[in-house]
């Protein structure tokens, strides 16, 4: 098993015949992903590497049946096509895009709120690496060769930081049931905790690496549910030990702007809540592969 | 983005927030004009700076003749104001903003920023204004008086009127109040604002409430929707090498290190330049060269980070991706021929194409020290800076 995309996951691409929608889906499909349809308003009816384009996520829902989609759209309209996907009936988006206004993100969310719990849609994202459960199917944009399939979660606020652990585990001889890239934004789609929860139900998943950074809430609120709540070991780091405070890192998300944001006060917060923490970025795999041991 | 107190008042007056009479100025003459137009016997002269705590360090200066208002802007205008936000080499003052000085009665505290834990707009305010926001928390915590916005709707009268009532104001000002806190409401939802605040709101003899002094962040995100803001950009206030970076839309922030870093991702970035702490070095900067490090961006990487006269010792952190390593190996193959670099250099890539771009690495004949992991790259680059010394 893994959590939320594999072999089967019929999926839609948002943007699909833009010049990095185009060059990953080509990659995506490659990897052995289930690519069902595609959307580009104004190329309904075309094709782009066999998939069929449609000019409405309506459209293509309809005819496809697709349940989960990865937009590759520019920022001025990324929450636009967000929303059009959950309108279209889409229950898992990804958004890879980088540079989406905080007040969208704060639109899409309120927007995500009209439908009940049960029927409201997973976001991950924006201004993320995406999915990819390792021989089964990648949504996103990482090189899938460095990811070996497995029974370690992982969850990562930062692209390339998870490549490099992902990596690491490999080195170990340790693989991966599913890799989520939850982005770099002040306000994502989903956090540690909402994949946390499908983590613990997954019986392939014997422990959940999360790789934090930086500014923000998440790490802490996830840190405290895991402590009353999850069954399974959870290794955990926060990247920005050597960061100023009040200087934005890179990502939008990653600027220490109040208590609890930097790097220390994290993995002080992640240890008390009985985390065990990787002393240092270069030890993602020896850290997992002892825990595992240990288990 | 941030922007000058004068810049975020004009904002915010065009969205019906009171604010007391002023005029920004360049020169001493134009100061002294600034304050005959204005009228009045008494003005304040305030050093325009990205950075607060102004007052403190000798940026804020009260005048009773054209005469003081003229020395105060000369004493200002072309020096450096260090203050306790600026960092020891503070920042630049080139415009100062020439304001009428009202006696007030009241100091009070509005703010409102971006909650992310709660993805909503929140308002502070306090009754006790005219110092930092962290000491009014600390000071009188539950005297605080937070509201939350439903971005469905955004601040509702109510709202503000609830705001104004608990800071204690009477009628009159009450509802002079309320359409300040609408408007500043507005001014931050209709420009991408992150934070704005208003510090201190005054309540004068006569009732009035006025934004004394006012502090405005933008969403860089989005700033292509917003260009009244973009032409507000001050490059004096941000550090030069940051300017030249932002302007090759690569993320560099200075440290005080002495190993410059070239790495693609901010969390990589971070991670690398903690890895260089761990291994006993000190990192001289954060840069992301970001998704495409094409060979023209590795180049451009290089001349900024060597512009860092500290810098001893270079490290390259290469994860590739959608880029690769090949490309990036030939983009630091051509940029040590572009800079003419004589620091040690440590590179190491990963990722996509990882063979072939050591392979350029190792034929360029280049004494460049090659890396297998992260841990061995920082290690090579402390041992390298300690071997100089």
């Amino acid at each position: 098993m893994s959590i939320l995309i594999d072999e089967k996951t019929p999926i839609l691409v948002q943007g699909i015949t833009g010049d990095k929608g185009s060059f990953h889906t080509k990659e995506m499909i490659d990897y052995g992903t289930n690519v069902v349809a595609g959307v580009t308003p104004g190329k309904g009816g075309h094709k782009i590497h066999g998939v069929p384009i449609f000019n409405t996520v309506k459209d293509a829902f309809r005819e496809t049946g697709a349940t989960t989609s990865i937009t590759f759209v520019a920022p001025p309209f990324a929450a636009d096509a967000i929303m059009e996907a959950a309108d279209g009936g889409i229950r898992l988006i990804c958004s890879i895009t980088d540079g989406i206004p905080a007040q969208d993100m704060m639109r899409v969310k309120r927007y995500f709120m009209r439908y009940p719990k049960d029927r409201r849609p997973i976001m991950v994202g924006p201004n993320c690496a995406g999915i990819i459960s390792p021989g089964k199917a990648m949504l996103g944009i990482m090189p899938g060769h460095i990811y070996s399939k497995g029974n370690v979660g992982l969850i990562s606020r930062s692209g390339t930081l998870g490549y490099e652990a992902a990596s690491q585990l490999k080195e170990m001889g340790l693989g991966i049931s599913t890799s989520v890239g939850i982005g770099g934004d002040p306000i994502n789609g989903s956090s540690f905790l909402d994949h946390l929860v499908l983590f613990d139900k997954d019986p392939e998943t014997e422990a959940v690496l999360i790789i934090g950074e930086i500014g923000g809430p998440q790490e802490a609120e996830a840190s405290a549910w895991i402590k009353e709540n999850f069954s399974k070991p959870v290794i955990g780091f926060v990247a920005g030990l050597t960061a100023p405070k009040g200087r934005r890192m890179g990502h939008a998300g990653a600027i220490i702007s109040a208590t609890g944001d930097s790097a220390a006060e994290k993995t002080e917060i992640m240890k008390s809540y009985g985390l065990t923490v990787a002393p240092n970025p270069a030890e993602f795999g020896t850290t997992v592969a002892k825990v595992l041991k240990r288990a | 983005m941030d922007v000058h107190e004068y810049q975020a008042k004009e904002l915010l007056a065009s969205h019906g927030v009171a604010v007391p009479p002023g005029t920004v100025a360049f020169s001493p003459d134009q100061a002294v004009y600034a304050a005959t137009e204005l009228g009045g016997s008494h003005w304040v002269v305030k050093a325009q700076i990205h950075a607060g705590a102004r007052g403190k360090a000798g940026g804020i200066k009260l005048c009773r003749t054209y005469h003081e208002v003229q020395q105060a802007a000369r004493d200002l205008l072309g020096k450096r104001l260090v203050t306790l936000q600026t960092g020891p080499d503070g920042k630049p003052v080139q415009r100062v903003y020439v304001e009428l000085a009202d006696p007030y009665e009241r100091e009070l505290y509005l703010g409102f920023v971006l909650d992310r834990k709660l993805e909503r707009v929140r308002v502070i305010a306090s009754k006790h204004g005219g110092m930092e926001i962290e000491d009014i928390a600390k000071n009188t915590p539950d005297e605080i008086i937070q509201i939350i916005v439903e971005p469905a709707v955004g601040l509702q009268p109510f709202q503000a009127r609830e705001i104004a009532f608990q800071l204690g104001l009477n009628l009159k000002q009450v509802s002079r109040a309320v359409q300040s806190i609408m408007g500043a409401y507005r001014a931050f939802r209709d420009n991408d604002a992150t934070m704005l605040e208003i510090n201190p709101l005054v309540v004068t003899k006569d009732d009035k409430v006025l934004a004394l002094d006012a502090k405005m962040s933008f969403d860089d995100n989005a700033l292509f929707r917003r260009r009244n803001i973009v032409e507000l950009n001050d490059p004096s206030q941000s550090d030069p090498r940051e300017a030249q970076a932002a302007e090759h839309a690569l993320n560099y922030i200075g440290l005080d290190g002495e190993i410059g870093c070239i790495v693609n991702g901010a969390g990589l970035a971070m991670a690398t330049m903690d890895m260089i702490k761990h291994a006993g070095g000190n990192p001289a900067n954060f840069l992301d060269v970001g998704g495409g490090a094409s060979a023209e961006r590795v180049a451009t990487a290089f001349r900024l980070v060597l512009s860092d006269a500290n810098v001893k010792v270079v490290l390259v952190n290469i994860f590739a991706g959608i880029n690769r390593c090949d490309w990036v190996a030939q983009g630091v193959v051509d940029a040590v021929h572009a800079t003419k670099i004589t620091a040690p250099l440590v590179v190491r890539l990963a990722g996509t194409n990882v063979e072939a771009g050591r392979k350029i690495i190792k034929e360029s004949g280049i004494p460049i020290i090659t890396a297998d992991t992260l841990a061995d790259a920082a290690e090579k680059a402390v041992a390298a800076y300690k071997g100089l010394k």
